[in-house]
């Protein structure tokens, strides 16, 4: 009496579980969404190599970082979310995290349950081998969106990725091209260890270590985060230390700086004290540098999600990448030149 | 009546007691020492720490800036949040750690309200005060959610409101439809930023007008006696009269307001919001805050003038560490050791030994004398 009591005490359970995990539909931090509504037994039969294309759906595990971290990623899980659909004949699960080891977890599980694909934008650059590894032997391709890991090429199928050190570079380059005297440099860091961080801050502090002119007045990071910036930048303007640059590695951080920039009534952007620079592909940033509020936006295009999806049917026929690794088209822009055509096309 | 019953023993001033121990008796001494220490430690390392400078901000308002500014003015948050979670310490014995995430729940909805939906908007939709009450009514209802777990479910506080921990972000995020709105109207940031001719930051002023609420609530009615007696045990409290549950509901609801007032300052500092970010591990901040105020973390008597003043070390803290430049990321593990030395002072077993400790050389003083 007591073992069938349990068991139907522990089928409800699961079974709330299941309810709980149907009905949370906002994509946040460490939610697993739309699992497959006919249960994993009907997929595994035809899909223990790679699929032979018919009508059946293909079936890809998509891990991203947390979509509210910054108008980027939600622009970018956005239109992962819009491409892998079912009336675009896939059949997708969705996983979305900041945490590489929770990540790691997750796909190892979507490799287990035989996904024919798995997209990965990792959060961090290291400790994917068993995934890669595991993932050859079950025969899943794994295909990069966003952010490159450390591997060798042909532990991956493709990878769709922006250059974040050439991102970096074209950004260091332009602040070079504007020739002040001197360059006392606020430099805002993203999460550290992440390949944006990385290549943006490759190439700067290459550049501060290689010049005499050109110096850190302070260099943190923010976490990609606002509030911290401000808090940064407000510490250097109390501390009246000189200063002419704000680099930050992301839109969001740029505007936190500029908040205390405002309230301290030093000028910014175009003709302005301070030069802001930002990255990423925000509307509202785009705008900013426009009006002249700011310098300078280095664009970083969250939409691979079409390129990714002509990869799969390419491979799906038998073709392989013509490149394994592509890079997105990627630019830096200045309120110099920057036209309201660029905003309606680039921003996002 | 209603303010914190001192302990009996520092009334009865005996002669034989230094002033040292009569001082480490009292409640407020030790946010009251750590203060005075960081302000000495800045006064010795660099006395332009405390320079204020009459600046211009960009829309032509003269402001003041400098540390001591950033101080007050970051503080805001943390102070408001502080003085509901004493209530709530108090009234439960535990305390409410998601307050970071109802935050975000309160500044989403505000940004809803006045963005209209819009995902970009320049001028505000709605009556900036009716989104703002709204926004603390939604927080209140959380409170009074989390309240319910605690008061009716007798669910450890920690575990009640581990549930919003996790879930409040994600709903935050859903209120809007995952987008991050972006309201640009100057009038909206004026709670975060400066009113229009006045030097001092806004959050100051919506600080001290959330104090002296609280210190009227206090002085006129019996919140806080039976905040105390509920604390202390509730059984017997019942058994006077009292209905505990109602009570610590009521202080879940309280820190609701609470939350959603600092949740508005937090978002009208920028106009924006980012959800997995907003106010991250501000629960922690405020915990610890009522922690160096000398309050018993497993409930009973209070003071949220000791909690107030804890919250302002910590912003002195965290604004010295960044003067001299440590690392953002290494801040914490800074904090955390400062922070270890505080509770240990405090911890009453350490301070019955220091005190009859100094009694010792004290004495030898005499002698030489």
């Amino acid at each position: 009496m007591k073992k069938i009591l349990s068991i139907a005490l522990a089928a409800a359970m699961s079974l709330s579980l299941v309810a709980c995990g149907g009905g949370e539909k906002a994509p946040a931090g460490g939610s697993a969404s739309s699992t497959p509504p006919t249960g994993g037994a009907s997929s595994s039969g035809a899909s223990s190599s790679t699929p032979v294309s018919s009508g059946e759906p293909i079936t890809v595990g998509v891990i991203n970082n947390d979509p509210n971290e910054s108008g980027y990623r939600t622009a970018n899980d956005a239109a992962m979310r819009a491409t892998f659909t079912e009336e675009n004949g896939y059949k997708a699960t969705f996983y979305n995290n900041n945490d590489a080891a929770q990540q790691i977890a997750t796909a190892q599980q979507m490799i287990q349950d035989e996904v024919d694909f798995l997209l990965l934008s990792p959060a961090s650059t290291t400790g994917w081998d068993t995934v890669l590894q595991d993932a050859q032997a079950a025969g899943t391709q794994v295909i990069l969106f966003d952010r490159m890991l450390e591997a060798d090429e042909s532990m991956y199928a493709a990878a769709v990725v922006s250059d974040m050190p050439a991102e970096g570079k074209t950004a260091v380059d332009w602040l070079a091209a504007q020739g002040l005297d001197e360059y006392n440099i606020i430099h805002i860091q993203g999460h550290m260890g992440s390949d944006a961080q990385l290549g943006r801050t490759g190439a700067l502090d290459e550049k501060v270590a290689a010049e005499a002119s050109w110096n850190y007045v302070t260099q943190q990071t923010a976490d990609w985060d606002e509030s911290t910036a401000r808090t940064i930048t407000q510490s250097v303007i109390d501390s009246g230390k000189p200063f002419n640059v704000i680099y930050a590695e992301n839109n969001g951080m740029a505007r936190g700086a500029v908040a205390a920039l405002d309230a301290a009534g030093i000028t910014h952007g175009k003709g302005g004290d301070v030069i802001v620079m930002g990255f990423d592909s925000d509307k509202w940033a785009f705008e900013a540098v426009l009006e002249g509020s700011w310098n300078y936006m280095g664009l970083c295009n969250p939409l691979q999600a079409d390129t990714v999806d002509g990869i799969i049917k390419d491979l799906m026929a038998g073709k392989a990448p013509a490149q394994k690794i592509i890079y997105t088209p990627e630019q830096g822009f200045d309120c110099d030149t920057l036209t309201q055509a660029d905003v309606d096309t680039y921003g996002t | 009546m209603t303010t914190p019953v001192k302990n009996p023993e520092t009334k009865v001033k005996r002669p034989d007691e230094s002033l040292f121990k009569r001082l480490t008796r009292q409640q407020l001494f030790i946010p009251v020492a750590a203060l005075a220490l960081l302000v000495l430690f800045n006064l010795i390392a660099d006395p332009s720490f405390f320079m204020v400078t009459m600046k211009e901000n960009s829309l032509g308002n003269p402001v003041l800036s400098g540390n001591i500014i950033s101080v007050l003015d970051n503080a805001s948050e943390l102070v408001i949040l502080a003085i509901g979670m004493t209530l709530v310490t108090a009234s439960s014995g535990g305390q409410d750690i998601s307050v970071g995430a109802t935050m975000t729940i309160a500044g989403s909805v505000i940004l809803r309200l006045v963005c209209g939906g819009q995902v970009n908007a320049d001028t505000m939709q709605m009556n900036l005060f009716l989104a703002v009450f709204i926004g603390i009514v939604v927080s209140m209802c959380f409170g009074a959610f989390n309240g319910a777990l605690v008061a009716c479910f007798n669910i450890q506080p920690m575990v009640a409101t581990l549930i919003m921990y996790t879930a409040g972000r994600s709903i935050a995020a859903w209120i809007n439809n995952n987008q991050l709105p972006i309201i640009n109207d100057v009038a909206f940031k004026y709670a975060g930023t400066f009113l229009p001719g006045i030097p001092v930051p806004t959050p100051v002023f919506i600080t001290i007008l959330m104090i002296a609420v609280f210190w009227l609530v206090l002085k006129f009615t019996n919140l806080g006696l039976y905040t105390q007696s509920v604390g202390i045990n509730p059984n017997s409290s019942r058994l006077n009269g009292l209905n505990p549950r109602m009570i610590k509901l009521l202080t879940y609801v309280i820190l609701g307001v609470c939350v959603a007032v600092a949740g508005y300052i937090r978002i009208s500092r920028s106009g924006s919001i980012n959800y997995s970010r907003n106010a991250e591990n501000i629960e922690m901040d405020a915990i610890l805050a009522v922690a160096l105020g000398g309050n018993a973390l497993s409930g009973g008597k209070f003071n949220i003038y000791g909690s107030i003043l804890g919250a302002y070390v910590i912003q002195f803290l965290t604004t010295t560490l960044y003067k001299y430049e440590v690392p953002s990321t290494a801040l914490p593990a800074y904090k955390a050791v400062v922070v270890i030395l505080l509770v240990v002072l405090s911890a009453p077993v350490v301070r019955e030994k220091l005190a009859s400790m100094k009694k010792v050389p004290a004495k030898a003083v005499k002698e030489v004398s």
